[in-house]
C-alpha cells in the first residue's frame, strides 16, 4: 500500500457536484500524474462536508486547510503553492478559517466547534465507494460484534436503553419498533429503509447515503439479525442519483466482501437487499404507502392497525426506519447506550443533523447534540442572517411543521420541545426566514405543497387542503375577507381530526403556526389589501419616482420583460401590463427612484 | 400538442424492454411489485410511458392496463406526453422558494411561452417545477437537462435559455 504524504479531499456531495466538483477532481489527477506527484499525493472524493454555502470544497491533509468555492483555474495553484512549496494558499480559504492572519484548520472552524458528527461520521471523511476506507473507521464491527457476541434480544435491549428515537420525523422508539417486530409471527419478515426524503430543504438522509452508504447497509443487516429477517429493501427517491448510484455501488461490495449474503461473518446468518426507487410521490414517506409503493400499488397510505410490525410488506411483519436512524445504529453497538444517552436530552438522546436553508450564512448540514438551542443553530453554527437583515422565524418540519419565532430562539431542540411550540423536528430541515419573507404567502406555498402531493384517498385531505389553499390564495391576491381567518380555523382542525395519515393531520400545521404568530400579516392582507413584507405581488406594484430618475436606462436593461421605457437622460416609465414584478429593477436602480406600493 | 407513437420506429426499443421484462419474471417477486421498476426503465427509454407501452407490459407482467395506468398517472416522475429536447426543472422546496424561484419560472414561462408541466409548442423545452433536489447551498437552482444552474439570478435566465434555443 502506498503512502501518502498529502491527502486532498474533495466534496462529492449532490450540492458540490451541482458546482462542478467532479471536474476538479478530474484536474488535480490529471495534474499530479503530469507533474509526477500522483504516488505521493492521494486525491480522495468524500461525502458532504455539510457546509454548502461555500461549495465546491476541497480540504488539504495533513494541515486541514479549509479551501472554499475552488474553480478549476485554482487547481493548478494549490498543486503549486501548497502541495509542492508548502504555501498555503490564503485567497482560496473559507473566510472563517482565517482570522488575524492565523489560519485555522477545519476543526477549528466555528461551523464545526459546535456540531458532534455521529450519523455523519465518516461524511467527509472517506471515500464512500470504497469498502475498504468504511472498514478501517470500524465499519462492520458492530455488524460482527453482534453475530459473535450478542444475542438478538441484548440488541434490542441495547437500541431501548440508548433512548434512539426515529430520526424521520415521528420520533417513535426505535428499540420498541424492533421489539414489536421481533415478537411478531411470521415465516418471512422485512427490514425496511425509508430513504424518500421528501420535505423540502431536508437532505441530511440523501448526504448520509452519499457520504456513508455501507452504515446504513450495516444497521439494516444488525436490524435482520435482531428481528430475524433475511431481506432488506431501501426505498430511495429517484431524485437522488448520485445517492442512488453509491448505495448499489456499496451493496456490491458488501456482497462481494460476504458482509451480505449467506454465512456472514462465518455464522448461519445471512441477510440481503435491494434498492426500491420511488417515483417522485412525497407521500410514499408515510410508512403504509411506501409499503403500497413497493408492492407496485399507487402510493396510498393503509390504517393502522394493523401496524406494520405485525401486517407490512405483502402482509408480513415489517421493521421500517429512516436512513439516519440507521446510521446512529453501528455507533450505539460500539459504544454502547449510556455513551449515546451521554449527549442529548433526558428523553431525545444522541444527536440530530438539521439542514439549514434560506436566509443564512453558512447553508448546510450540520449534527448537534439535542437540546442545543435554536440560537446556537442559526448564530454560532449557521453564521447568522445574511446582508444585515432582520431574523424573523425559521420554519421547521416542512410542510407538517410550523414556524418558530425570534422569542422562541433559546428552546433547547428535542423532539418534545419543539412539538410544544406548535412546530415539530421532522426530518430535520430549517429553513430560515427574514424580514422580507411573507408569512401568509409560505403558508400558501405549503398548501401548495400538500395540495399537489395529497394522494387523494380520503376526503378531508383531498378537499379540505384545496379549499384551504383557495382560501389562502384569495387572501394573498388581496380578496381576502376577514371571516376568511375563522374558516382557515375551522378547516384547519377539521382535517387535523379526520384524515387518515400524518400527511392530512399536519398539512394545516403551516397555517395554524403563522396564523398564530403572525395574525397581524393575515390582517394586514385582508383588511387593508397591503402585504406588510412586500412580496405579494398582487397588493404590490412597481412605480417611478419622476424627481429621482435620473433617467440612466440601468433600470430598462435589468427589465426581463422590457415593461420600461424611457430615453436616455428622461424620466423612465414603468407599464403595468408588462411588469411581472420581479423587482430586478428596484435592486438595480443607483437612486432609489423605484418604489413598491 | 400531438404526437404520435410508431410501434415500428420503436421496435429495438420494445425488444430491448421485453428482454428487461424477461429478466425481472425471472427472478422470483410478484409481478405486481416488478411493475414499479419496469416503468422506470420503459419511461427512461422512451422518454414518456405511451399507452401502447403500457398494454406491452401489461400483457407481459399479466397486470390490468387500468391499474398500470394508475400506476402511471400517481407519480409523478412517470409522463404520458414526450417531453422536450430540453427539460428545465426549477427547483420549488422552500430554501429554494424564498430565495425567489417562484421569479425565475415566471420568467421562463415568459420568455418559452410554456407552462409549468408543459412542452414547448416546437417541442425544444419542457418545463417542470421539481421538489427540492436538497442542493439549497445553491438556492435558488434549476437544471437543463444534465446542466447545473446556481445561485440564479434573474438577469441570467434569458442569456442562458438562449444558449439552448440557438443549439
Amino acid at each position: 500500500m502506498n503512502i501518502y504524504r498529502s491527502h486532498v479531499l474533495i466534496c462529492g456531495g449532490t450540492g458540490c457536484v451541482s458546482s462542478k466538483s467532479d471536474k476538479l477532481q478530474e484536474k488535480f489527477e490529471n495534474l499530479l500524474v503530469n507533474k509526477d506527484l500522483d504516488k505521493e499525493i492521494k486525491v480522495v472524493r468524500t461525502g458532504c462536508f455539510g457546509l454548502c454555502e461555500a461549495g465546491p470544497i476541497i480540504i488539504v491533509y495533513p494541515e486541514g486547510s479549509f479551501y472554499s468555492q475552488v474553480k478549476i483555474e485554482d487547481v493548478e495553484e494549490i498543486i503549486d503553492e501548497h502541495l509542492v512549496k508548502g504555501r498555503i494558499v490564503k485567497r482560496l480559504l473559507f473566510k472563517d478559517s482565517i482570522e488575524d492572519d492565523i489560519i485555522k484548520s477545519v476543526e477549528e472552524v466555528e461551523f464545526y466547534k459546535k456540531q458532534k458528527r455521529i450519523a455523519l461520521k465518516n461524511c467527509g471523511v472517506i471515500d464512500p465507494e470504497d469498502v475498504d476506507e468504511y472498514i478501517a473507521y470500524d465499519g462492520y464491527m458492530a455488524l460482527g460484534k453482534v453475530l459473535t457476541e450478542m444475542t438478538p434480544e441484548e440488541v434490542i435491549e441495547t437500541i431501548k436503553d440508548s433512548g434512539l428515537r426515529g430520526r424521520g420525523g415521528g420520533g417513535f422508539s426505535t428499540g420498541l419498533k424492533w421489539g414489536f417486530t421481533a415478537k411478531a409471527q411470521g415465516d418471512q419478515k422485512y427490514v425496511l429503509c425509508n430513504a424518500d426524503e421528501g420535505d423540502p430543504g431536508a437532505f441530511m438522509d440523501r448526504s448520509i447515503l452519499e457520504g456513508d452508504p455501507h452504515s446504513v447497509i450495516e444497521s439494516m443487516a444488525i436490524a435482520g439479525y435482531a428481528i430475524g429477517s433475511n431481506q432488506g429493501y431501501v426505498y430511495i427517491r429517484a431524485e437522488y442519483p448520485i445517492a442512488v448510484d453509491r448505495l448499489q455501488i456499496a451493496i456490491d461490495q458488501a456482497r462481494e466482501k460476504g458482509l451480505l449474503g449467506k454465512n456472514i461473518f462465518g455464522t448461519d446468518f445471512e441477510f440481503d437487499m435491494e434498492i426500491r426507487l420511488g417515483a417522485g410521490a412525497f407521500v410514499c414517506g408515510e410508512e403504509t404507502a411506501l409499503i403500497a409503493s413497493i408492492e407496485g400499488e399507487r402510493g396510498m397510505p393503509r390504517n393502522k392497525p394493523p401496524y406494520p410490525a405485525n401486517k407490512g410488506l405483502w402482509q408480513k411483519p415489517t421493521l421500517i426506519n429512516n436512513v439516519e436512524t440507521y446510521a446512529n445504529i453501528p455507533q450505539i453497538i460500539l459504544h454502547g447506550a449510556d455513551w449515546f444517552k451521554s449527549m442529548g436530552t433526558e428523553k431525545s438522546s444522541g444527536t440530530k443533523v438539521f439542514a439549514l436553508g434560506g436566509k443564512i450564512n453558512n447553508t448546510g448540514l450540520i449534527e448537534v447534540p439535542m437540546g442545543t438551542t435554536l440560537r446556537e443553530v442559526i448564530y454560532e453554527v449557521g453564521g447568522g442572517i445574511p446582508n444585515g437583515k432582520k431574523f424573523k422565524a425559521v420554519q421547521t418540519g416542512g410542510p407538517s411543521g410550523g414556524c418558530i419565532t425570534a422569542k422562541e430562539l433559546d428552546t433547547p431542540i428535542d423532539f418534545d420541545s419543539l412539538t410544544a411550540i406548535g412546530s415539530m423536528m421532522g426530518s430535520g430541515g430549517m429553513i430560515i426566514m427574514d424580514e422580507d419573507d411573507c408569512m401568509v404567502d409560505i403558508a400558501r406555498y405549503f398548501l401548495d405543497f400538500t395540495v399537489e402531493e395529497s394522494c387523494g384517498k380520503c376526503p378531508p385531505c383531498r378537499i379540505g387542503t384545496k379549499r384551504m389553499l383557495e382560501i389562502l390564495e384569495k387572501i394573498t391576491s388581496g380578496n381576502g375577507e376577514p371571516e376568511d381567518l375563522n374558516r382557515l380555523e375551522r378547516l384547519s382542525e377539521n382535517i387535523k381530526s379526520s384524515s387518515l395519515c400524518g400527511l392530512g393531520q399536519s398539512a394545516s400545521n403551516p397555517v395554524l403556526s403563522t396564523l398564530k404568530h403572525f395574525r397581524d400579516e393575515y390582517e394586514a392582507h385582508v383588511n387593508e389589501k397591503r402585504c406588510p413584507s412586500g412580496l405579494c405581488k398582487d397588493l404590490l406594484s412597481y412605480y417611478i419616482i419622476a424627481e429621482k430618475c435620473k433617467g440612466c436606462t440601468l433600470c430598462i436593461k435589468a427589465c426581463p420583460s422590457d415593461a420600461i421605457t424611457g430615453e436616455r437622460k428622461e424620466v423612465h416609465e414603468i407599464h403595468q401590463d408588462k411588469c411581472i414584478k420581479c423587482g430586478a429593477c428596484l435592486d438595480k436602480c443607483p437612486f432609489k427612484a423605484i418604489i413598491t406600493k | 400538442m400531438d404526437f404520435k407513437f410508431d410501434l415500428d420506429e420503436n421496435k429495438e426499443k420494445i425488444d430491448k424492454l421485453m428482454e428487461i421484462i424477461e429478466e425481472v419474471k425471472s427472478k422470483n417477486i410478484s409481478k405486481k411489485a416488478s411493475l414499479m421498476p419496469v416503468l422506470h426503465d420503459a419511461q427512461k427509454m422512451f422518454g414518456y410511458l405511451p399507452i401502447e407501452v403500457q398494454s406491452i407490459i401489461s400483457e407481459q407482467l399479466n397486470v390490468p392496463l387500468a391499474e398500470i395506468y394508475g400506476v402511471a398517472t400517481f407519480y409523478s416522475q412517470f409522463s404520458l406526453v414526450p417531453k422536450g429536447e430540453y427539460e428545465i426543472g426549477v427547483c420549488l422546496g422552500t430554501a429554494c422558494y424564498v430565495k425567489g424561484a417562484q421569479a425565475i419560472i415566471d420568467k421562463i414561462t415568459a420568455d418559452l411561452e410554456v407552462k409549468v408541466g408543459g412542452t414547448s409548442s416546437d417541442s425544444k423545452f419542457s418545463l417542470i417545477a421539481t421538489r427540492c433536489i436538497g442542493a439549497c447551498g445553491l438556492a435558488p437552482i434549476m437544471t437543463i437537462n444534465e446542466d447545473v444552474y446556481g445561485k440564479l439570478k434573474l438577469e441570467e435566465i434569458s442569456d442562458i435559455l438562449k444558449k439552448y434555443k440557438d443549439k
